[in-house]
């Protein structure tokens, strides 16, 4: 490691200290005027007498804060449905909002500064120890110790980040309170952008969309050389920062709905809800584009581009998913499952949760075009459980939490609906395929052990067959890592493209005769 | 030479015979899925000493780098074998017992057979130099050497590889990704020029040094010295040069693995002698890989040949013989490959180290030189005899069939861009490489346009 390589890795683990320290500072002091500014106006009243013993009162960290609120607020409630008024009971998550703007000292006065020193610095220290990487080295990819690597191979070091990112993501969508400190941080930036202060989701999007680019930049370094994944990556960084991040506030800031517009039903699975479809309708004509706009993308944009291009289009070289992790995730793809098995529990997951979903999203509409005689409100349960279960538990905590247990495509490969939709149409009406070179394949075992996908890539190749599978995002990792030239990725004649041929090229003694 | 066998007498094919084979390499597992798939009957048992699953030994090099572990070099699930009933004997042979249809193994009970395949391998060569047998000096072939290699390369602070391969180039390889440096003897005045023509030797020669190989050409390994406890210490070449060094690399080729069946009733020369059909002196008893010789080889091939491909090819080619009529191996154009450290090798038919009129060629090389093209084709009537590509990757059924139906080296040419089987957006080169051999043959050859089939196609028509 090159010195310059060690003051970056430095000030990257420096700065994730301080990061992560900031949850432990800065001051909570809630007072009545507070209260009344974050709370709607049916719920100020109650809230003030039930919150009494908390109003004036300086906390010293937003974990003590938000343990009293929250045990006043389960007092509360418990006695209301006690007695059942269930009209009085508040539901509402106000938690965030009040840890927000009781926030002062430390922090709350130090923002910018304190953006600097764990965010800026956490990337430009990363970038630091990145970018020297293979520098002086003929191009080519080296995979060298990554089964010897503690973080790489579920080590120490990787089973601790796995249950860090874990932590994380509970705390993001299950207990934002705690993490408050962090959305603070970002408040410069979102003030900038959107003119409000930063959400946990601001917040979210910001590391997010960081830890693409810089990890991109990693790709860069360590994909030197091939072009494939050169362009592969700028595109998945260039779709983040702009269709997923920015284009989205800019949006609001035109008093129109937060819309990736890149995200596509059934993976965006509330597009057809009842309050999404409202906002979209209720913000004029470019509301309503937006909205043909994600009934294209679905029912033309997917069909068309994958018959052309495959599932790849979307998966390594669009989706958000997918853009973290095909960089985040790049050194832990070779830890997906490649066992007969994990394909049947594959199967047995990702399309039953397309079914449902689209269940849950036809019973919507349904229920909205009956004017809610149908369903009544119960509709928003499953919405609710759909939500909890596949929209955060899984996409998010497992989806990224677990990459360095089990690779970086659990959630894509298990789970995503839209993978699965996608899928269909690559399996049975697409040009794309991965040609098998002949005879060319030593069995050697690199594609299969680096597809993120847990594609056995070498049961095809080594009996001469294209590969062509549902599953298969296009990464094109396995074709770079062949060191036989033995896989290429094309787009080409359906003609031919699933073949099943009994003996190798190359050998003429046996003529099969049919 | 014995003509074919009549179908009779090819091979017993009483129903549920048992089949052995002796190796669990690439031949010897090809044959056994084969025969299985045509004979669901047969008592198929597969017998290695070396690991108890088969796997890849073209991979060797890849879990001591730490790209891969060895479950991941095995290409098939450990159920695998249970599920195609392919009863799997983990041990050593020891002794074959031909009037008896009988092998003794090290372990275990012995075995009867009605049929035995021998697919044994290979083993490394050595030349008999004085220390060849100390601590630290090995060739590499099997998971043991590689094991071996694992252990006595921890602390190294130089290796030496001796030898000019492709073993020698993954060996030098292997050792660098643990940055232990490497002195690399090779007794040509080129790498690997008993096969390669100068220009791509030289191309794989930079390239090596881009990588600090320490590259010694026309030198030759005399002496290997030992430190007093067993141990390598040293090597002296035959120029009296002495290298200081903790691992000696022998990868000076390799010989078939014929230990076992020495002075026994079969017939060997170098390897276990075989007929067209892979059958030895000895009826129900064949050889397949690495470890068979022909008799009468086939046109242009090696008596021994010692490849992945071959091997395969073999396999498949007994299995359909030992399940169906016999057929005589044919293999078709030859095809290989490699890898030198980031460049790939890609070779189809017969490009030879050297050649004579009336054998002409083409050589391209990219300005960079990390990219080079050659043909070589027949001066007068311009057949193609073969090429080599480096740098490129090349499609193996376009080249198939170019050589099998005689096309000319100009008909090649024009069609570039479908033999073509690099990455897409890679860079192409196939009107710099035409323009080459317009100028160099004073041709005006065109490339062949190709009809492309996007989705921006349906916009312009
Ligand atoms: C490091 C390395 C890299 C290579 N790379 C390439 C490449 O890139 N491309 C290529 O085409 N070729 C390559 N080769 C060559 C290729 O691997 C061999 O040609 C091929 O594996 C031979 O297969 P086989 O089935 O004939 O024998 P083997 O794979 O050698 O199998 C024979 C098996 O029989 C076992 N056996 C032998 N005797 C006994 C006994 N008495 N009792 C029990 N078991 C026994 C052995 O232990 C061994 O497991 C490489 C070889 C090596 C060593
Ligand atoms: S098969 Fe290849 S291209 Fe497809 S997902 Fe796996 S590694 Fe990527
Ligand atoms: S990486 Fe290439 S040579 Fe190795 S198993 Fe896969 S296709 Fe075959």
């Amino acid at each position: 490691m090159k010195a310059i390589q060690k003051i970056g890795l430095g000030g990257f683990l420096l700065a994730l200290l301080l990061f992560n320290a900031l949850l432990f500072m800065g001051q909570f002091r809630l007072t009545e005027a507070q209260l009344q500014e974050a709370v709607k106006q049916e719920h100020v009243e109650v809230l003030r007498q039930e919150l009494q013993p908390m109003l004036g009162k300086t906390y010293t960290s937003s974990f003590s804060f938000a343990t009293d609120f929250n045990r006043l607020l389960d007092n509360y409630n418990e006695e209301q449905q006690r007695s059942q008024q269930w009209d009085r009971v508040i539901w509402d998550d106000y938690a965030f909002a009040l840890a927000r703007v009781a926030s002062q000292g430390f922090v709350e006065n130090n923002k910018l500064l304190l953006l600097f020193l764990t965010v800026i610095m956490g990337a430009a220290g990363a970038l630091l120890y990145i970018l020297p990487q293979h520098r002086g080295e003929p191009a080519g990819i080296r995979n060298n110790g990554v089964m010897f690597s503690s973080n790489k191979s579920r080590g120490m070091v990787g089973i601790t980040i796995g249950v860090y990112l874990t932590a994380i993501y509970v705390l993001l969508y299950w207990y934002p309170e705690y993490i408050v400190n962090w959305a603070l941080l970002v408040d410069p930036l979102s003030y900038t952008l959107a003119g409000g202060p930063a959400s946990q989701w601001f917040l979210y999007g910001t590391i997010y969309t960081l830890a693409i680019l810089v990890m991109g930049v990693r790709m860069f370094r360590k994909y030197k050389g091939n072009n494939y994944q050169l362009l592969r990556t700028a595109s998945v960084m260039f779709f983040q920062l702009s269709f997923a991040f920015l284009i989205p506030e800019i949006l609001v800031v035109l008093n129109l709905p937060w819309y990736d517009l890149k995200n596509i039903w059934p993976l965006d699975y509330d597009f057809f809800f009842e309050y999404s479809v409202a906002s979209m309708l209720g913000s004029g004509s470019a509301g309503l584009f937006l909205f043909i706009w994600g009934i294209l993308l679905i029912i033309v944009a997917v069909p068309l581009f994958t018959y052309f291009y495959g599932k790849r289009w979307y998966c390594s070289w669009v989706c958000g998913c997918g853009g973290l992790a095909e960089t985040a995730g790049d050194p832990y793809r070779h830890l997906s499952d490649k066992s007969l098995k994990a394909w049947k529990v594959e199967r047995w997951m990702v399309y039953p949760i397309l079914v449902i979903i689209t269940v849950i999203t036809l019973l919507t509409i349904a229920n909205y075009f009956t004017e809610f005689a149908l369903l009544k409100q119960s509709t928003d349960m499953l919405h609710q459980w759909y939500g909890f279960l596949i929209g955060a538990a899984f996409a998010g905590v497992v989806g990224v939490g677990f990459y360095p247990l089990m690779g970086n495509r659990v959630w894509c490969r298990f789970g995503c609906p839209l993978a699965a939709y996608i899928g269909i149409v690559q399996r049975f009406k697409s040009r794309f395929r991965i040609t098998t070179n002949g005879g060319q394949c030593i069995s050697c075992g690199n594609c299969s052990t680096y597809c993120e996908m847990g594609i056995d890539v070498r049961w095809y190749a080594q009996r001469g067959q294209n590969i062509v599978r549902a599953s298969c995002v296009g990464c094109g990792i396995c074709a770079s890592v062949c060191p036989r030239g033995v896989l290429k990725l094309e787009n080409g004649p359906e003609q031919g493209r699933i073949t099943d041929i009994p003996f190798l090229t190359g050998n003429e003694s046996i003529k099969v005769l049919n | 030479m014995r003509e074919p066998h009549a179908t009779g007498d090819f091979c017993i094919r009483t129903p549920g015979r048992r089949i052995v084979i002796i190796g669990n390499g690439i031949s010897g597992i090809t044959c056994a899925r084969h025969i299985r798939k045509r004979d669901s009957e047969a008592y198929i048992t597969i017998i290695s000493g070396e690991t108890e699953h088969f796997f890849s030994r073209t991979a060797l090099m890849y879990i001591f780098m730490g790209h891969m572990t060895y479950a991941h070099t095995k290409p098939y699930e450990d159920w695998f074998w249970e599920k195609n009933r392919l009863h799997l004997v983990h041990d050593w042979v020891t002794r074959i017992n031909f009037d008896q249809k009988e092998l003794q193994l090290q372990q275990q009970e012995p075995l009867h057979y009605d049929i035995l395949i021998l697919a044994l391998g290979s083993k490394p060569n050595k030349f008999g130099w004085p220390g060849q047998e100390l601590q630290g000096v090995q060739g590499l072939y099997s998971y043991q050497d590689l094991q071996m290699m694992n252990d006595t390369t921890t602390n190294c602070q130089r290796a030496v590889i001796v030898g000019g391969g492709l073993i020698g180039v993954e060996m030098a390889e292997m050792l660098l990704s643990r940055n232990i440096p490497v002195t690399f003897l090779v007794r040509e005045e080129g790498f690997w020029r008993s096969i390669l023509p100068k220009e791509e030797s030289e191309l794989v020669m930079r390239h090596l040094r881009e990588h600090h190989v320490d590259l010694r050409l026309n030198t030759e390994l005399k002496a290997i010295r030992d430190n007093g406890s067993g141990r390598v210490q040293a090597v002296v070449t035959t120029a009296g040069e002495e290298i200081a060094c903790g691992f000696v690399g022998l990868a000076v080729g390799v010989q078939p693995n014929i230990k076992l069946v020495r002075d026994t009733a079969l017939e060997v020369n170098k390897g276990i002698l075989v007929d067209q059909h892979f059958a030895t002196n000895i009826p129900n008893v064949f050889a397949i890989g690495d470890c068979a010789e022909y008799r009468v080889p086939v046109p242009q091939r090696q008596s021994i040949e010692q490849v992945w491909y071959t091997g395969r090819m073999h396999g498949e080619t007994l299995a359909h013989s030992l399940t169906h009529q016999p057929v005589k191996y044919t293999p078709g154009p030859w095809f290989n490959s490699a890898k030198f450290f980031d460049i790939e090798y890609q070779t189809y038919g017969m490009v030879p180290n050297r050649w004579e009129e009336p054998v002409d060629s083409f050589y391209w090389e990219h300005a960079e030189g990390r990219i080079a093209f050659r043909a070589v084709f027949n001066g007068e009537d311009n057949r193609l005899h073969g090429v080599n590509g480096l740098g490129m990757r090349l499609r193996h059924e376009f080249f198939d069939q170019a050589l099998r139906e005689n096309w000319t080296v100009e008909q090649v040419l024009v069609k570039l861009g479908q033999a073509n089987f690099d990455p897409e957006f890679y860079d192409r080169h196939h009107r710099e490489m035409l323009q080459a051999y317009n100028q160099q043959f004073g041709t005006n050859l065109e490339l062949e346009k190709k009809e492309k089939k996007g989705l921006l196609s349906y916009f312009w028509r």
